[in-house]
């Protein structure tokens, strides 16, 4: 072990792999040192196992199928040994439908993370790189959609294509990337007339080549740093339309919908409401935490 | 040249060290530089990472390093032993100091006037009249010519050499005793340079102030300077008359000078400097020591 | 002059630059021309804002060029430059903590170029140009920030040179550089242009610099050429007009009588 690691920071690595896990290395140790980051991580990859492993951690189904006299007697039972937290209306296990609630959740953040920022990191980084007519388009194109507010767009969306959770999506991807490409393009703009860049130029490097090479590694970790920190708005903004009613639909456990079903029993069976809620609050925290962790880490100006 | 430290030191520094905590253990900027100084020109050359610099900044109270010195003495006071108010009091108003880039100095949304009658209503506690006098008096004697236009305008408006003029004017408001001066000229045109220099030589010879000048261009200081402290690696390793330049002993003080292109013959390689660690007296903590 | 343009790899005529527009337009450079026969270490030379890096910079192609003409071996550039061109000729810029791809180990920087043209013996071009820079080959796989200034600007010039170009553009190669490491720098660069036949422009704000390095050097004021000075054997120029000998004589240290007589430019 102790080998592998002079191996990580030897000065003078031997092959550009080395090289590159050796700087991979020093920024784990860096993020390594930072225990909020850590509880971070921590809580994320709990969410990305938990969704993995939904069904054999879940205790129950996602619907109890009880009906009539049975039902009566499980539904809304309080946490116990048997149902941690608790029971719904349904007398389903709330324990359960959280747990494979987080897929929904973790599918929303892999769908998002998947088409809004990749869109955005194109446009913007091409629109910087290029300037002059084909930055006005895109940033005219840009601006456009970062006028629509996002609630609207989605009842628009809903109305238009049905209410559910694929709405939901779109309507989050389409409205969130415009942030992304308008970040892209500010840090293009600010490496476009480097001397590193004009080097690259001077090598007969194709435009393609300058983008993909030379401009997007450097933009990228930026770009990481603020989705992340949007990963907490926008699992926010899914349970908000949950809870709207116009995202995930019953019986589905998306944590909005079930605080929203929850919110008529507030009173009477706090649990229903109080445990997805806490789910919500705890993955959101751990992408916050996660994210600055990263800044920290990835930060270009810190050179390494 | 009378060499006045002897008579009533301005400033003494004896034993200052510098260190930077890092990963890789503390660094060790300054090592036991020790020196004396009266109301004259000293200058303090070294090359990139020499903690040249930070020496200065030391004095000024404002290094964001380690500090730590047997005797820090600025005019029978002990600056080691003053609050952090009293420091204050004393930066700015005694002992100011001129920084290598104007641009970064000044502030960019307010006009030069107004900066500059700030400074001197806060360091001289006077009327805004007698501040307006005294900072037309200043601009004159930086020798700017329309100091009226000047008052008005921006710091993006006006050149870098106009702009280390601005700033040296506001660094003599309130009459310092000491100015240290860290590259103040390094960023401009070789003429304008000269005339900067011209500028403060002046009134080092008018008021009687001392002016430590930082820089890492041995030739000119020595043209400027009265004296001359050398840097290498956090030490002092020579200190000399600037008139004795060519008397230099040390190897790394004459190697600085052989590597210049002025001095060498057209053809022949530059001499190179070769760096002997006997100069370093103890094994440098860290390579690439930068500051 | 007649005679240097017709053998000469780089021509500059009547070239002017201007940035900006309407009453703020500058012209950066105004009316330059200069002729460079082949295996010449020209210097261009003058204070911040002279046009001498825009002449430099035009000629990569990284400027535009308002009027007039720049030829490569009697032919005119087009605004778009070929490949063939850059692989006659690079440049190295004046400082090496921007120019090198914070992100890039040393062998990418210097894989790249031989990749963009087609190369297949990248592994023995790398160590070739590490060899003739002299930079050790333990340097291979790191980061630029882990080099000294001196180290980068080797491998900047390892970059420029990988594609074995005829002509090199340095645009103040030393002046981020302390002293002691310029005199490395340009005694390498004096090497390889013995040993390669190279053909140097040289931008620099120091003469002494500029007398050391270049047989012929055009003096730069305010975008216009002053004066075009041949250096001799001893490496002495002997400037006729008035702007000249006053840079002539403000580089040679401060002397408070002299300054006087300065001809001011605030």
């Amino acid at each position: 072990m102790t080998e592998f690691k002079a191996w990580l920071l030897a000065e003078n690595p031997d092959s550009r792999a080395q090289a590159t896990l050796g700087r991979s290395y020093l920024a784990w140790l860096r993020f390594y040192r930072n225990p909020l980051a850590m509880i971070g991580l921590v809580i994320v990859v709990a969410l990305i196992l938990m969704a993995l492993f939904a069904p054999y951690i879940a205790p129950y189904g996602m619907t109890s199928g009880l009906t009539g006299n049975e039902l009566a007697l499980q539904r809304f039972q309080p946490p116990s040994a048997a149902h941690w937290f608790g029971t719904d209306g349904q007398a389903n296990d709330v324990f359960s439908r959280i747990v494979i609630g987080s897929r929904i959740t973790l599918l929303i953040v892999a769908i998002v993370i998947f088409t809004a920022p990749i869109l955005g990191f194109v446009i913007g980084t091409v629109s910087g790189y290029f300037g002059g007519w084909v930055d006005g388009v895109l940033m005219r194109l840009t601006d456009i959609f970062l006028a629509f507010p996002k609630l609207v767009l989605a009842l628009a969306l809903a109305a238009a294509m049905g209410r559910g959770l694929e709405s939901a999506i779109f309507a989050i991807a389409v409205t969130s990337w415009p942030a992304y490409a308008r970040l892209a393009r500010a840090e293009t703009l600010t490496i476009r007339n480097t001397d590193y860049l004009a080097a690259a130029k001077l090598q007969g490097a194709s435009h393609w080549r300058l983008i993909t090479g030379h401009i997007m590694p450097l933009c990228l970790s930026s770009l990481i740093v603020r989705v992340t920190l949007d990963m907490a708005g926008i699992i926010l903004t899914a349970a908000g339309l949950g809870f709207l009613g116009l995202g995930a639909q019953p019986p589905i456990p998306e944590w909005g919908a079930m605080i929203a079903e929850g919110r008529d029993y507030i009173l009477s069976y706090w649990w229903l409401a109080t445990f997805p809620g806490l789910a919500i609050f705890t993955v959101a925290l751990g992408f916050n935490l996660l994210g600055d962790g990263l800044r920290d880490v990835l930060d270009p100006k810190s050179g390494a | 040249m009378v060499n006045q430290a002897t008579k009533a030191p301005l400033l003494a520094v004896n034993n200052l060290n510098i260190r930077f905590p890092s990963v890789h253990g503390a660094v060790h900027a300054v090592r036991d530089v020790s020196f004396t100084m009266g109301r004259e020109k000293v200058a303090i050359v070294g090359e990139s990472g020499s903690g040249k610099s930070q020496t200065g900044r030391a004095i000024l109270g404002l290094s964001p390093g380690q500090v730590s010195a047997d005797s820090l003495i600025f005019d029978g006071i002990d600056l080691q032993r003053l609050s952090s108010k009293a420091y204050r009091e004393i930066r700015g108003k005694r002992i100011s100091m001129v920084m290598q880039d104007p641009k970064y100095s000044l502030n960019p949304v307010m006009s030069i006037g107004k900066q500059m009658i700030e400074a001197c209503q806060i360091q001289m506690k006077v009327s805004k009249k007698q501040a307006l006098a005294r900072c037309m008096q200043m601009l004159e004697a930086v020798r700017i010519r329309q100091p009226q236009r000047v008052f008005k305008a921006y710091p993006h408006e006006v050149s870098g050499g106009m702009g280390q003029r601005i700033m040296i004017a506001m660094m003599l408001l309130s009459s310092p005793d000491l100015l240290i001066a860290d590259e103040p000229t390094s960023a401009l045109d070789v003429t304008v340079q000269l005339q900067i220099l011209a500028i403060m030589d002046d009134l080092v010879q008018d008021t009687g102030m001392g002016l430590i000048l930082i820089s890492h261009d041995l030739p000119l200081v020595a043209s400027f300077c009265d004296r001359i402290l050398v840097m290498y690696a956090g030490r002092i390793v020579e200190e000399l008359d600037a008139s004795k330049l060519d008397q230099a002993q040390h190897p790394y003080t004459r190697g600085l000078l052989s590597c210049l292109p002025s001095h060498a013959t057209k053809g022949q390689p530059l001499a190179t400097l070769e760096r002997q660690d006997s100069w370093l007296d103890e094994a440098l903590e860290n390579r690439g020591l930068r500051v | 002059m007649t005679d240097h343009q017709e053998q000469a790899v780089i021509a500059v005529k009547d070239l002017a630059i201007y940035f900006g527009r309407g009453e703020h337009q500058v012209k950066a450079v105004d009316q330059v021309s200069f002729a460079i026969p082949p295996r010449q270490s020209f210097g261009l030379v003058g204070e911040s804002g002279s046009g001498k890096s825009t002449i430099l910079r035009a000629l990569a192609g990284l400027d535009h060029v308002d009027q007039g003409q720049l030829l490569l071996d009697g032919e005119p550039l087009q605004i778009k430059r070929t490949k063939a061109f850059y692989k006659k000729v690079q440049m190295v810029f004046q400082d090496p903590y921007a120019s090198l791809h914070p992100r890039h180990t040393v062998d990418k920087i210097l894989a790249e170029p031989l990749a963009i043209h087609g190369f297949k013996d990248i592994e023995q071009r790398i160590i070739k140009v590490m060899d003739q820079v002299a930079l050790p080959h333990k340097f291979r796989f790191r980061y630029p920030h882990q080099l000294s200034g001196g180290q980068r600007q080797r491998v900047a010039i390892a970059r420029a040179l990988i594609l074995e170009p005829e002509i090199l553009l340095l645009d103040e190669p030393t002046s981020a550089l302390d002293v002691s490491i310029q005199a490395e720098v340009l005694n390498l660069l004096n090497r390889l242009r013995a040993e390669l036949s190279l053909t140097y422009v040289l931008v620099s704000h120091d003469l002494a610099v500029v007398s050391y390095m270049c047989e012929r050097v055009a003096v730069m004021q305010q975008g216009k050429l002053v004066e075009l000075l041949q250096v001799d054997q001893d490496g002495k120029t002997y400037p006729k007009q008035a702007y000249t000998k006053q840079l002539n004589l403000a580089s040679q240290g401060y002397d408070r009588a002299r300054i006087e007589q300065f001809i001011d430019h605030d």
